[in-house]
């Protein structure tokens, strides 16, 4: 929490941008990136660890596909504030709220992409590796997931940049992460400074986040260009 | 569960149907916020978006156009405005909602309109048809399915985003929550929640029915599938 004295009037000068209010704010701003970073980590985690297993899961049992696509389909149209306004009488004014939340929408997000991204094995490399004797183990860690990786990063990279956006609808529970500098500029007399320097940093974070991501894909998938759906 | 029973106490209230604060006034409210919105977002997108397509350049710039408005929050820019001379409330909120319905109604467009068959235009342009008669004649109608598909991702985006209003001081179906939060009231919570998801659904739907109508049979499953992964977490 930052309590800053509110200002006087219209008069007193209120710039888009202030050294001074970053410098003397300095811990509730890094405490407030802390939190953003984290949440994002956690909820991008949280969504992989769920979306892959369903992704294989719709994979294998093709009947399958259909419904989870489809759910998941309903649960990207339920709007954010909807989100943790459902969550939050049950799990409480807390961090955990906003994770769940953000998982379960980055959770979209990931299993259509992992999905695309495992349907694009073409089949005679698939036959070819079982005829080389790969169990379905195997093939999966040593044949499928690298020629998926590409289609599955480009998800990652989608959710990521979409989470770190979405975690400042949070301030609702309290725990927006730079989302809380920018609601409490807004409430501090419409504070400039406050506004911009929250906005400026979550922009940033999706940035990096992104270019970060498109070089680990680089890395693991050198003989593919990175691509974006 | 406790705050179910309270959610449905709230919702058969009647007075929590009356008056500025009663269900149907946020309702209309919301709507209206969102149809403005919209409405402002395809005047500026669909004609840039159509004159890009005709000439065929900006095709990097409309997907990097989608990567940027996705990094942005809501929440920001709704509040840069409120601290402009827009001023806070339903205006700044108008004005962000439509510029986060530009990308996904552009983009859409403009791909619509590359995709037609240059043979087709190629075909137009032999009989003689001038380029504003190619555009009007030919390309936008067999655009029309991912224009329609554009408009649709944009429409349920606003009507889910038009909830974020209450956070600035705006009306619409948002209140009841932030309102909601305010006096600690789950059961209100929980009822505003389920508004605003099922005004969202039901938005869904009904332009899903509007995206089927105007798109042939052929085209739909690759239509649709290309939609929903284009669209802002809402």
């Amino acid at each position: 929490m930052i309590l800053l004295a509110p200002l006087a009037d219209d008069e007193a000068p209120n710039p888009w941008f202030s050294w001074s209010f970053v410098r003397d704010n300095n811990d509730a701003i890094l405490a407030a990136l802390r939190q953003h970073v984290t949440l994002t980590v956690e909820s991008v985690l949280l969504g992989i660890a769920v979306a892959f297993p369903l992704a294989l899961l719709a994979r294998r049992y093709g009947k399958l596909a259909t419904p989870i696509v489809g759910l998941s389909g309903v649960l990207y149209t339920i709007p954010s504030l909807a989100m943790f306004a459902f969550l939050e009488p049950f799990v409480g004014l807390n961090q955990t709220t906003v994770l769940i939340g953000l998982a379960l929408y980055a959770l979209v997000i990931l299993v259509r992409n992992f999905l695309v991204g495992l349907q694009g094995v073409p089949e005679d490399v698939r036959e070819a590796a079982r005829g080389m004797g790969y169990g379905s183990g195997r093939m999966l860690w040593r044949v499928e997931l690298p020629i998926a990786l590409p289609a599955m990063m480009a998800g990652v990279r989608i959710a990521t940049v979409s989470t770190v956006a979405l975690i400042t609808v949070g301030v609702i529970v309290g725990n927006g992460g730079l989302g809380q500098l920018i609601f409490e500029g807004f409430n501090n007399n419409f504070y400039r400074a406050e506004i911009v320097t929250g906005s400026v940093l979550c922009v940033a974070l999706a940035l990096v986040a992104d270019g970060l991501l498109a070089g680990v894909t680089r890395v693991l998938a050198p003989w593919s260009r990175s691509r974006t759906s | 569960m406790s705050a179910f029973g309270d959610a449905v106490t709230w919702i058969n209230d009647p007075v929590n149907w009356r008056g500025r604060f009663g269900v149907p006034h946020l309702l209309l409210e919301h709507l209206a916020i969102s149809g403005v919105a919209v409405g402002a977002a395809c005047v500026v997108a669909w004609p840039v978006a159509i004159w890009l397509g005709h000439l065929g350049r900006a095709g990097l710039l409309t997907s990097s156009l989608s990567t940027v408005s996705r990094a942005v929050p809501t929440l920001a820019l709704l509040t840069i405005f409120a601290a402009t001379p827009i001023g806070f409330g339903d205006r700044a909120t108008m004005v962000a909602l439509a510029v986060f319905a530009i990308p996904p109604l552009l983009t859409n467009a403009y791909v619509g309109m590359r995709e037609v068959d240059r043979d087709v235009v190629e075909a137009a342009r032999g009989m003689g048809l001038s380029s504003w008669q190619v555009v009007r004649k030919v390309e936008v109608p067999l655009a029309l399915p991912l224009i329609a598909a554009g408009f649709r991702t944009a429409a349920v985006q606003v009507v889910a985003t038009a909830s974020l209003a209450a956070l600035v001081a705006g009306g619409g179906l948002g209140v009841i929550v932030n309102d909601g939060f305010g006096r600690q009231r789950p059961g209100q919570i929980l009822a505003g929640a389920v508004l605003i998801a099922l005004l969202a659904v039901i938005t869904e739907v009904a332009l899903a029915g509007v995206q089927r109508a105007v798109t042939p049979g052929r085209q739909q499953t690759r239509t649709i599938r290309r939609t929903v992964l284009r669209r802002r977490v809402p």
